[in-house]
């Protein structure tokens, strides 16, 4: 009987939340718009791809070969040719300016090298101040030079001596891209994204939830009503565990139909695991809110989480790259494991076989962190 | 106009922030903090991948390759796989990103039959690293192949085939490559978006929220005036953050800094009228504070993360996303910041960029300033 009345009583808190949730247009607006724009805008934006980028040449030699290697690199997806320029001068200001990230610079006496066997050169200037997109546009121009230089001496040595030709031993590399077959930037950064949005939606709303009473006072009104600690808790958070579900939905949607990201895994795991990360960082905001005394203090203290736990958690740069002291920071960060998850249903399409220590970790978070809310709520009240 | 009235909402403003120990903390320890979690957590730099190898071959040739892996920093070799299933299982679980699997007639191919192959399998759902991998990984198998032609030729007296086309790149700006040179500059936007408009969205709503915009508007105190001694004290405090956080990056992070202070701090002004206008004006429009923080995040803190270039390449993004970005100050400045930090330009190079912000500002202060004295009325 207690246990259906208490279920009665979560019920109209329910009923409360939802309203005084969903009752403002514009806090309507908030919980599902932001989401769906910023999850297109994002998972456009968040790209390290090196494509087309804009390069300049300065040809002192002018001849055939000169102009072949030129036709190469522009003939590549990844560089488009912006302009000829003639003297060292342009090369310098057009990178200045950042007309173009790339100078291409051929001396003369490059074909004369190439037909001596000597060895040409090439200098390339690149505007390092994007580190990602030097290091691999550079790696880019030296496999285009090297494929350039491989086919050349193949000609001239099939002219001298074809026999030879194929005697010459040689190891070559089969590359065999698993996940993500043609290296689509796109493929790794929206599932990504999902994880972030659902953090700072979940994390803001709960932050606010119990602080947001007791500056208005409504919280001691609240307890001298029969209502319990966990019953009050569980009616606080459950609209907005529902609302996460419901945008996590969406956005999930969005990543497969309209980013065409591939599905690979299992719905049920990844739902399972999203509800996981939720209530862990329901936790966390729950806990954020036990701790402010008023709104700005718990927004304040949000944001000191979401800033590091969106960048610890992998979701830009690798982990493996950071200093071991900041690795080992990650660890306390929730939003690693579901990034991992995400992107391994994503695009690995592996199950609980291989995800259930990340399952593992958040419900961990998920337990303690609701606890100790729970716990310090009581104390908050006295 | 009144001077005294400014100064005394600027007192004010002081105090409350000053009694605030979380406003302190946004105020002196996330600029550091964001610094230094990003200069040494943002690091798009490939080393150490972790390696899994198959030699089915087993002999000395196999080996000899093999050993150029190990000897390069840019692979750990952390598992050697004795069939295929543990190479995929340890693609699979994420332990290797990458497995190098050498067939079994690898050395008798390459004496007999003149050209043998091994295979590269990659973990590429993190396109980029796996890409960077890839290039060491072509780079060091072309070596070998080249070690192993240059030998065949000696021992049959042949002139060793020499690598005909020799690219040499020069780096300019960021001469090694450094992620930090990259990303610090980016941290200063950051900052200065967060302390700007977060801050002010807080201060200004938590008055209309209490009732004490009310006190305020009925003493003799102008709406101009209010507005004038509520930003400046943030103002103030975002030009000091400017200066520690470059101070730091220069120190902490040795991100060199090539052009003049007098153009950092110039568009650091600007940008902070900009963000600091935007905060107030959605404090404005904003009913709750919760509304107003929530508007300010969602409009400083993940678009100048995301869409100012400052981690991911703005001429990578799809045309219409390159138009939004445009609407953006912070695009504006760190292009600037960039150019300060790393290139050293004379200003009249990123003059356009300089206007945009001035622009930006005043647009933003007018709504601002508007919206603010239509809500008195």
């Amino acid at each position: 009987m207690s246990f259906l009345r208490a279920l009665g009583r979560i019920r109209v808190l329910l009923k409360k939340e939802f309203l005084q949730t969903l009752r403002d247009p514009r806090t309507r607006f908030l919980l599902f718009g932001p989401p769906v724009i910023q999850m297109m805008v994002f998972g456009y934006a968040a790209t390290l791809e090196v494509k087309h980028v804009a390069f300049a040449v300065l040809d002192h030699d002018n001849t055939q070969e000169s102009r072949d290697f030129v036709a190469k690199l522009k003939a590549s997806r990844y560089f488009t040719l912006e302009k000829y320029v003639r003297q060292k001068e342009d090369l310098r200001n057009g990178i200045d300016r950042g007309d173009f990230l790339i100078g291409v610079q051929i001396d003369s006496g490059f074909a004369q090298d190439l037909r001596g066997g000597k060895g040409a050169q090439v200098q390339v200037i690149v505007d390092s101040t994007n580190s990602n997109t030097a290091l691999v546009g550079m790696g880019y121009v030296s496999q285009i030079g090297q494929a350039f230089a491989q086919e050349y001496s193949r000609q001239q040595m099939g002219r001298l001596s074809p026999a030879t030709m194929n005697l010459v031993p040689k190891v070559e590399l089969e590359e065999r891209p698993w996940f993500n077959e043609g290296f689509e930037s796109r493929w790794f950064f929206v599932p990504g994204v999902i994880g972030n949005l659902m953090l700072v939606l979940v994390l803001n709303l709960t932050a606010f939830a119990v602080v947001r009473e007791r500056e208005i006072g409504t919280l001691e009104q609240i307890m001298v009503t029969p209502i319990r600690r966990w019953e009050f808790i569980l009616g606080k958070t459950l609209p907005f565990f529902l609302i996460g579900v419901f945008d996590a939905t969406l956005v999930s949607l969005v990543g497969t139909l309209w980013f065409g990201v591939p599905f690979r895994g299992s719905v049920p795991l990844l739902a399972g695991s999203t509800m996981l990360f939720l209530l862990s960082s329901l936790g966390v905001g729950l806990f954020i809110s036990t701790i402010s005394a008023n709104q700005q203090q718990a927004m304040v203290t949000a944001f000191f989480f979401i800033m590091p736990a969106t960048t610890l958690s992998g979701f830009g740069t690798p982990i493996s790259s950071m200093p071991p002291f900041f690795q080992k920071l990650t660890y306390l960060d929730p939003l690693r494991y579901y990034m991992i998850v995400l992107r391994s249903v994503y695009l690995k399409g592996v199950g609980l076989d291989v995800l259930w220590p990340q399952l593992a970790a958040m419900s961990v978070f998920a337990v303690v962190l609701l606890s100790v809310s729970v716990m310090r709520f009581h104390k908050s009240l006295d | 106009m009144s001077l005294r009235r400014i100064l005394a909402i600027m007192r004010k403003e002081f105090t409350q922030i000053r009694r605030d120990p979380r406003s302190l903390a946004i105020i002196f320890v996330l600029p550091l903090v964001l610094l230094l979690i990003y200069g040494y957590a943002v690091n798009l730099d490939v080393k150490h991948v972790p390696l899994c190898v198959f030699d089915r071959d087993g002999t000395q040739d196999s080996q000899d390759l093999l050993k150029a892996f190990q000897a390069t920093e840019y692979f750990d070799v952390v598992h050697v796989a004795r069939n295929y299933r543990e190479v995929v299982e340890k693609i699979d679980t994420g332990e290797c990103e990458i497995a190098v699997v050498i067939p079994h007639d690898f050395s008798q191919d390459l004496r007999e039959a003149g050209g043998t192959s091994v295979q590269a399998i990659l973990d590429a759902s993190d396109s980029n690293s796996a890409n960077i991998a890839l290039g060491y990984t072509q780079a060091i198998v072309a070596a070998y192949s080249n070690r192993v032609q240059v030998e065949w030729a000696q021992r049959r007296g042949l002139p060793a085939p020499a690598s005909v086309l020799d690219v040499r790149p020069r780096t300019w700006f960021n001469e090694d490559l450094e992620s930090m040179a990259t990303i610090v500059p980016g941290v200063v936007a950051l900052v200065m978006a967060v302390v700007g408009a977060f801050l002010t969205s807080l201060t200004i709503s938590r008055e209309w929220e209490r009732g004490t915009m009310e006190q305020l508007i009925s003493t003799p105190v102008k709406a101009l005036e209010i507005q004038i001694g509520k930003l400046i004290p943030y103002f103030l405090i975002g030009m000091v953050d400017t200066a520690v956080c470059a101070a730091a990056g220069v120190a902490l992070f040795r991100v060199p800094f090539r052009g003049s202070w007098a153009a950092l701090f110039g568009s650091s002004a600007l940008f902070l009228v900009a963000v600091l206008s935007l905060g107030y004006w959605m404090s404005v429009v904003a009913k709750s504070q919760l509304a107003a923080s929530q508007m300010a995040l969602v409009a400083t803190f993940l678009p100048t993360f995301l869409l100012s270039g400052f981690l991911f390449p703005i001429d990578q993004m799809p045309v219409v996303v390159q138009g939004i970005t445009r609407a953006l100050p912070a695009r504006y400045y760190v292009t600037i910041l960039r150019d300060v930090f790393l290139k050293g330009t004379p200003v009249r190079m990123f003059a356009s960029e300089l206007v945009a912000l001035s622009m930006y500002a005043l647009v933003l202060v007018t709504l601002a300033t508007r919206a603010f004295q239509k809500r008195l009325e």
